[in-house]
């Protein structure tokens, strides 16, 4: 059998499973995927390789006992074992009184991530996307560093209820860092789709080079407060920390940044500049994401914050049942909307202030604050006047992802980057904030 | 690029029932008839050197909170994973659910044509140390209580203990989770070595939060466990494994339900601790906190891997460069400062008889007096060094994932001199003694980090004072390392740890364990976190 099976031969497999069911629930999740990479560094290539892999999910529950088992191995004799080790698991299990009945189906929209010329790609084909880039950015004086994966995978969900979802899917990233041999400049970046025809690792290439280059010979500034332009790479690391703080649950039980004292949460209050506004929506073109959850409900255009306003928590299914509210998954993917500037324009409009390509070992100091800390890296410069100065030492930062939108001085046109922390992909713009914290000096380059 | 969420759990792997987990593993005859043919496979499409991984990889979480039992999670995975050299180049493919000749034979010629693909890109071919085959040998981990044979009951009724304890001695909310680890590790290489191993690690960890009604403040204190390369042993309690002081931290054995305890009282404190005046303080840090220091500061910069280049895209680069060393005299720390690898130290994560590459472990010197005298390093890399022996610290987190260099546990050595806690404390006019790793950070090259803690307390004059809380200090590795002046004697020793030291694209985790004494550094910057929103 094949690893990437159809939507007809992945519902005929599940039924067949759901059939040997014998307990009053059961849920079963079918994955399969094949993984290719290159990586190189010193401007040759070091490790790379191929992935298949391919399993099966099953959960069984008698009342509030729950069981769950996998397996890898799809021979009659194996479907049957795994439906029974999972009921012998519930029967072993407790009573789990959060435990919810399987969904009836579901309507689901319509969502397309999966593209034929990710899914041909060879190693020849990455191979030759890496030597393109190693052409420029292995040039004279400098040294490079990078990582292409590609994927092609699909994933489905049919329960003993009749619920059925099946969501093929493409992607590949592409990241580069380019050093210079002296050691004193470093520049990145990173591409990501779900069409391995939009890659272009030449002018992503281009990108580190340049920034390789121009931030040799960085000048320290003194760590203090400073207005600083964002590149959507870098922004998304601190975006995606309030993004996984939207948890229902946790503001309402008084522990996260979205609480308040007294039980009470920011859901319908303004806590960031009116400028801001983030949405979910899976059919978004350029970010594609599964239109069902993880348990089979349906994913659908959610505004998380508009104009500033908390309009949106995740609830579990749990949890809506308790607070007698609809269930909201949390999202697939995250859209930032901004406005039509670009980058360019930004730094011209911009009298004195600090750009920053990524940030790095970003970790929360303080969950009711979201604070956060970090670092600049990879070129960071000094604007003066709507032009880029000269290049700066890397800082280390400690601020709020909540007290930054609330600090918004321009927003960009948004796009899709991936995070260099999560690997997760997001759309979102350049932006330009006062008063963003940096707090001491790195000598890193 | 650094360690991953405490409470992350990883998503590769299927799950079973309990009892499977008591299936015998695959025999070991069977496995070598799978590795042959994926060495000859890959012998007879041109490979010069291959290697084979058979793994079995087991995992349970037992995952409470409250009066709650959420979820009991057993994974399996299975599968193949063939690494050879042809043409000079690397190549690796890994297939699950192999289980015969013809799948084994499959995975080996994938990965030929991939070395040969991308030989292309190559400006100079691998250069390997030599290895000795060890013919069929086994290692075993010396567990005394294979905590997958532990029932489920018993799991459970320890984490609602410990939950209903926090509860009643004032939690607002607990989590608690049992994680318990087995890799069975099956390695051949065309060197002549045929490795079976199986290997055992174990974590109870919980977190408590407490939260101020009034204005709305919430706290937490997690867990002082360390992450072991134990078996349900580790769960034993046992008075001296216990170190007493202002609170009860633990070295071989863990007293979870004695820790709830004071978590709850000590999240409480925190609600009404002072907040700490930032400025120059001298840290007393537990090694249940140092433990993270010395894994981001020492252990990190000094992975050859890093020096090199090899994860400037993704993990970094490293100060720690090759002219340093060859200098002789680079000073990493002051003359109380020895630091050492070890991939056999009993009860560590990193503790195996062999590495993923088929070489024996052992312990070697990092930083000798505050000198820098060595890195870590695996065969495709020691001639760089001018030697001609891997140290033996190759790793791949699953059948799936190619091996390559990771971190053995790195250790601060106990000071030589008879010193405790009590008189280390007793000499500091204005410090901070931390306990427990909390929030960390550190630049790619390892120069500026920032750590917190679970536990504060303000000492002045040579005596605790009380709590303090929004404590973070700023430093530099070799500044750092170099205001170290007293090391506590080896009775204080301790491991600390991490199952998430994340590295390499595609991302790998690898667990790994960081021993040290209590340790004292002076006048370190000290920032106050305290923000408003």
């Amino acid at each position: 059998m094949s690893v990437i099976l159809t939507e007809a031969e992945a519902k005929a497999l599940l039924e067949k499973v759901i059939k040997l069911s014998q307990a009053d629930e059961c849920v079963v999740n079918l994955q399969g995927e094949i993984r290719g990479n290159i990586r190189y560094a010193r401007n040759e290539v070091s490790t790379s390789g191929n992935l298949t892999n391919k399993n099966l999910v099953v959960q069984s529950a008698f009342g509030k006992k729950v069981g769950v088992a996998t397996i890898d191995e799809f021979d009659d004799t194996s479907l049957e074992k795994v439906v029974r080790r999972s009921e012998e698991l519930a029967r072993l299990a407790p009573e789990n009184p959060e435990h919810m009945s399987v969904l009836e189906p579901q309507q689901y929209g319509k969502s397309n991530g999966y593209f034929e010329s990710t899914a041909r790609v060879t190693p020849e084909v990455r191979a030759e996307a890496v030597a393109k880039s190693l052409e420029l950015a292995g040039q004279d004086n400098l040294t490079s560093a990078g990582f292409l994966e590609n994927r092609a995978g699909f994933s489905a969900l049919m329960n003993s209820k009749g619920l059925f979802a099946y969501y093929p899917s493409t992607g590949v990233n592409f990241s580069l860092t380019v050093r210079t041999d002296d050691g004193t400049g470093s520049g990145y970046v990173i591409r990501g789709y779900n069409d391995f025809s939009k890659l272009d690792t030449v002018s992503a290439s281009r990108i580190a080079v340049q920034k390789a280059r121009g931030s040799v010979g960085a000048k320290a500034l003194e760590p203090g407060k400073y207005t600083v332009i964002l590149e959507p790479t870098a922004a998304s690391v601190l975006l995606e920390n309030l993004y996984y703080d939207l948890d229902a649950r946790s503001a309402d039980e008084g522990r996260s940044s979205f609480s308040k004292p007294g039980g009470k949460t920011r859901l319908g209050e303004k806590i960031v500049d009116e400028r801001v506004t983030i949405y979910s929506d899976p059919s978004h073109p350029e970010l594609p994401a599964s239109p069902w959850s993880g348990e089979g409900l349906p994913q659908s255009r959610v505004s998380w914050i508009e104009k500033g306003v908390v309009k949106n928590l995740a609830y579990s299914r749990y949890w809506a049942q308790q607070k007698g509210v609809k269930p909201v998954p949390f999202p697939g993917n995250m859209i930032m909307e901004g406005g039509s500037a670009s980058l360019d324009e930004m730094i011209k409009s911009t009298k004195k202030g600090i750009l920053v390509t990524k940030l790095w070992y970003i970790r929360q100091v303080d969950p009711q604050t979201l604070l956060l800390t970090g670092l600049t890296r990879d070129g960071t410069f000094y604007i003066e006047d709507g032009q880029i100065k000269h290049p700066v030492k890397n800082f280390r930062f400690n601020e709020s992802p909540i007290i930054m939108l609330n600090n918004v001085e321009a927003l960009g046109k948004p796009e899709r980057v991936v995070s260099t922390e999560s690997n997760q992909s997001y759309m979102v713009p350049p932006m330009k904030i006062r008063e963003f914290t940096f707090s001491s000096l790195s000598d890193a380059v | 690029m650094g360690i991953g969420g405490m409470m992350m759990l990883p998503v590769l792997g299927h799950a079973t029932s309990p009892e499977s987990f008591l299936d015998s593993a695959m025999d070991v005859a069977v496995k070598k008839r799978l590795a042959d043919a994926a060495l000859n496979a890959a012998k007879s499409k041109g490979a010069t050197y291959t290697d084979v991984r058979i793994g079995r990889y087991l995992n349970q979480y037992v995952i409470t909170r409250e009066d709650k039992v959420q979820n009991i999670v057993n994974t399996e995975s299975y599968g193949v994973g063939v690494r050879v050299i042809a043409d000079g180049c690397w190549g690796f493919a890994a297939i699950v659910d192999a289980k015969s000749e013809k799948d084994t034979a499959k995975a080996a010629e994938e990965a030929v044509a991939i070395a040969k693909a991308n030989a292309r890109l190559m400006k100079s071919p691998v250069i390997l140390a030599p290895q000795k085959g060890f013919g069929e040998v086994s290692w075993k981990a010396p567990i005394k209580r294979n905590a997958f044979e532990v029932p489920i009951q018993e799991k459970v009724d320890l984490l609602l203990g410990v939950n209903d304890a926090a509860m009643k001695n004032g939690a607002n909310y607990v989590n608690s989770l049992l994680f318990m680890v087995n890799e069975q590790k099956y390695f051949a290489s065309t060197d002549g070595s045929y490795i079976d191993q199986d290997i055992h690690r174990m974590w109870p960890i919980f977190a408590v939060t407490c939260i101020d009604p009034k204005t709305g403040k919430f706290e937490t204190r997690q867990s002082l466990s360390a992450p072991v390369g134990m078996g349900y042993d580790y769960l034993q309690v046992n008075p001296a494994d216990k170190v007493t002081g202002i609170t009860t931290r633990y070295n071989k054995g863990y007293d979870m339900l004695e820790d709830v305890v004071a978590a709850a009282q000590q999240a409480k404190e925190k609600l009404s601790a002072k907040s700490v005046e930032a400025g120059k303080y001298d840290l007393v840090l537990d090694p249940s906190h140092l433990w993270l220091t010395i894994h981001e500061s020492v252990g990190h910069p000094l992975e050859l891997d890093r020096v090199l280049g090899y994860e400037a895209n993704f993990a970094g680069t490293s100060f720690a460069t090759l002219d340093k060393l060859k200098s002789g005299n680079f000073n990493y720390g002051s003359p109380e400062v020895t630091l050492f690898a070890d991939k056999t130290q009993e009860g560590s994560l990193g503790a195996v008889g062999w590495d993923d590459e088929g070489v024996k472990t052992k312990r070697w010197d990092l930083v000798k007096d505050g000198t820098l005298v060595n890195y870590q390093a695996i065969r495709d890399q020691v001639h760089i060094l001018g030697e001609n022996e891997s140290h033996g610290c190759c790793y791949a987190d699953s059948w799936s994932s190619v091996q390559f260099q990771r971190m053995p546990n790195v250790s601060l050595a106990p000071g030589r001199t008879p010193l405790s806690v009590q008189e280390m404390i007793k000499d500091v006019k204005k410090g901070i003694y931390i306990i427990g790793d909390g929030s960390f950070s550190i630049d790619q090259q390892r120069y500026n980090f920032q750590f917190g803690g679970q536990l504060y307390y303000e000492i002045k004059d040579g005596e605790i004072t009380g709590m303090l809380k929004d404590v973070a200090y700023q430093s530099n590795t070799q500044e750092f390392w170099n205001s170290c002046v007293k090391v506590c004697d080896e009775k204080d020793y301790r491991l600390g740890g991490s199952f998430f030291d994340g590295k390499g694209q595609p991302e790998q985790v690898s667990a790994v364990s960081h021993g040290s004494s209590t340790t004292r550094f002076n006048g370190v910057n000290v920032i106050n976190t305290a923000r408003k929103i």
